[in-house]
């Protein structure tokens, strides 16, 4: 990621400063109050922004109206897990890119969402049948814990693959990313040659992403996951500043650098298994929020990892206003959306920044 | 004065070769120590072995006695500092948050900190740097940067000199001459605050000039030890690198000057 930019070249980061940076934080944070409104009361049926306050009110006194139900039963829990996923995606992005020390590493680029869709769609093909222990033991549960751990699965064989004495290669990471997220694709895609029609279309949309099923038990499932990850990023913060010197400096630092990198594994296949679990595989989030970021308030993980916790999840409610609004009644797949919006102006900011884009 | 360092019989392999072999050596405390020898000699291994960054397969190397491979990183981190040979970052940081992270390690507290990055970015000659950005540098910038970088965990952590080491692995490959002599002598000048100071270079007359004491590493094993003018001598850089080098004595200072000869290598 070497380069020597012309002199000339913009100053990275228009909010670099520290009380910039706090602002910018705040500001994210009102954001994504902003987005969760929005999408509270913006919807093809039943609620509206306008009656949104009586909702309110109708489920704070108890005499719930058909608003309130619209707002409890299909809203509120659509923002919920919206806001997870969103989160969940960016963060996860972030933290990968910083322990690869590179900025194409993300969770859907190097195979984990590949891995976690196909024990996803393996344990509804087969929740009938070979997985149906599985199912019985861990009800809701069972489709994030497969994906969690098929993302882990995933990059636990990456991160084998990839290292050479004690080294992780990010050149041979993302290729062997690529390889085994075409593997787990074909894989997937037998599993939905055997499917029925149903099943079949489920499966498809499904691999565009969507918050169109969002219910109280997804939430209940992608919520402990996406949490940790959360919780855990302050820790996180110094360790992946530290990788960003190589890891024998970040040792040098006094990070005990076998210990991040397991937790920042573990935490990202967790966040993104879970994300894949109950959104489908919603793409574009986890590589172009961190960038947007580094972009406003420079590589600082600090403010990175939270301020893409907030972007992630405002830039996936606005995509989710969007994908129910545009063709109602009907909806656009999330992810399809999400690319749509997105691919465009990553790539201007990408030309704007000069070749490769450095952050 | 006991030795803040000691190699006893430190051997380490990488894959089937025996990279460093049954080296023993008290390295002597609050000097600059040079450690010299040809490509692929061992001289960034053994750094790494005292950095703690590599357990020896066979010895151990000792701070104070302990084993610094049984000492966590975070320990490790406020007893010494490693200026690496070369620092790529992937991500466009400021001189300055670069700098800071040196003084970024839990439990040095919060006390001083902006004092020692200032005064570290001081005595790097780096100040007027710390707006810019770091991946835009020139090597020798970043050089400098990273020197800055490992100052400022020393003066951070704020531990007493006599117990603390500066590594430094090629710390002058991409200066100019100007800069060369004056990170050596802040290096010396950390030396004379009662650090033990250990700098691997190929620059034999800056070895000569400001090395304290010399250790020759040849194929794995420590092949001379002493101050300058007793190992840096025509026959024995000779053998070391098993080329002919003359030795010429500095006018005024009596440093020697080494310059390597065009002939074939001695039988």
């Amino acid at each position: 990621m070497q380069r020597h930019a012309p002199a000339s070249r913009r100053d990275v980061g228009a909010f670099h400063g520290r009380e910039a940076r706090h602002l910018l934080t705040w500001g994210c944070g009102a954001l994504v109050l902003a987005c969760a409104v929005l999408s509270l009361g913006i919807g093809p049926t039943g609620l509206s922004l306008g009656s949104l306050p009586r909702a309110v009110l109708g489920a704070w006194t108890g005499s719930p109206g058909p608003e309130t139900l619209v707002l409890l039963n299909l809203r509120l829990p659509r923002v919920l897990l919206g806001v997870f996923v969103g989160a969940g995606l960016a963060v996860s992005g972030a933290v990968m890119q910083g322990l690869f020390r590179n900025p194409l590493a993300d969770p859907g680029l190097i195979g984990v969402s590949s891995g976690a869709a196909l024990a996803a769609v393996a344990t509804i093909a087969l929740g009938n049948g070979l997985a149906a222990p599985l199912m019985r033991a861990f009800g809701v549960y069972a489709l994030p814990l497969a994906a969690f751990f098929g993302g882990l699965a995933t990059t636990v064989v990456l991160m084998a693959v990839a290292r050479r004495s004690g080294t992780l290669l990010t050149g041979t990471l993302l290729l062997a990313g690529v390889a085994i997220a075409a593997l787990c694709g074909s894989l997937t895609g037998i599993l939905a040659y055997a499917s029925d029609d149903r099943e079949l279309r489920d499966l498809t949309l499904w691999s565009m992403g969507s918050l169109a099923g969002a219910s109280w038990p997804k939430v209940v499932a992608v919520l402990p996951f996406t949490l940790l990850l959360l919780a855990l990023v302050p820790r996180l913060t110094r360790a992946l500043n530290g990788f960003l010197l190589g890891e024998a400096e970040a040792f040098h630092l006094g990070i005990d650098v076998e210990r991040a990198k397991r937790l920042c594994v573990l935490l990202t296949a967790a966040a993104t298994g879970a994300a894949v679990a109950v959104a489908g595989i919603v793409g574009f989030v986890g590589i172009v929020v961190p960038h947007l970021m580094r972009l406003l308030a420079g590589p600082d993980h600090r403010f990175v990892l939270p301020g893409s916790a907030a972007l992630g999840a405002s830039l996936v409610l606005l995509a989710d206003i969007f994908a129910r609004m545009a063709v109602r009644p009907a909806e656009l797949p999330l992810g399809l959306v999400l690319a749509i919006l997105g691919a465009p102006v990553f790539l201007h900011l990408v030309v704007r920044r000069g070749a490769g884009g450095g952050a | 004065m006991t030795a803040l360092l000691v190699l006893d019989g430190v051997s380490v392999r990488l894959g089937h070769r025996a990279v460093l072999q049954q080296v023993s050596h008290a390295i002597p405390p609050g000097r600059l120590t040079v450690i010299v020898g040809p490509n692929g000699a061992g001289k960034s291994t053994l750094v790494r072995v005292l950095s703690g960054e590599l357990p020896p397969a066979a010895g151990a190397a000792l701070w104070k006695g302990v084993p610094i491979a049984a000492l966590s990183a975070a320990r490790l981190a406020g007893l010494r500092a490693v200026v690496p040979q070369a620092a790529v970052l992937a991500f466009p940081f400021k001189v300055h948050e670069v700098v800071a992270l040196g003084a970024s390690v839990p439990g040095f507290g919060l006390a001083g900190h902006r004092r020692s990055i200032e005064r570290a970015m001081a005595e790097a000659d780096i100040a007027h740097l710390a707006a810019r950005t770091y991946t835009e540098l020139s090597g020798g910038e970043r050089q400098r940067v990273q020197f800055a970088r490992a100052l400022c965990q020393l003066f951070a952590a704020q531990t007493p000199e006599a117990e603390t080491a500066l590594f430094l692995d090629e710390p002058t490959s991409s200066l100019d001459l100007p800069h060369q002599s004056l990170l050596m002598q802040r290096a010396a000048a950390q030396a004379r605050a009662g650090r033990t100071v250990v700098a691997v270079l190929h620059d034999l007359n800056l070895a000569a000039a400001w090395g304290e004491h010399v250790m020759a590493i040849s194929g794995g094993r420590l092949a001379a030890h002493g101050s300058p003018r007793e190992v840096l001598t025509a026959a024995t850089l000779g053998s070391l690198y098993n080329a002919r080098i003359d030795v010429a004595t500095m006018p005024g200072s009596g440093l020697p000057v080494v310059l390597p000869n065009a002939g074939p290598a001695p039988t």
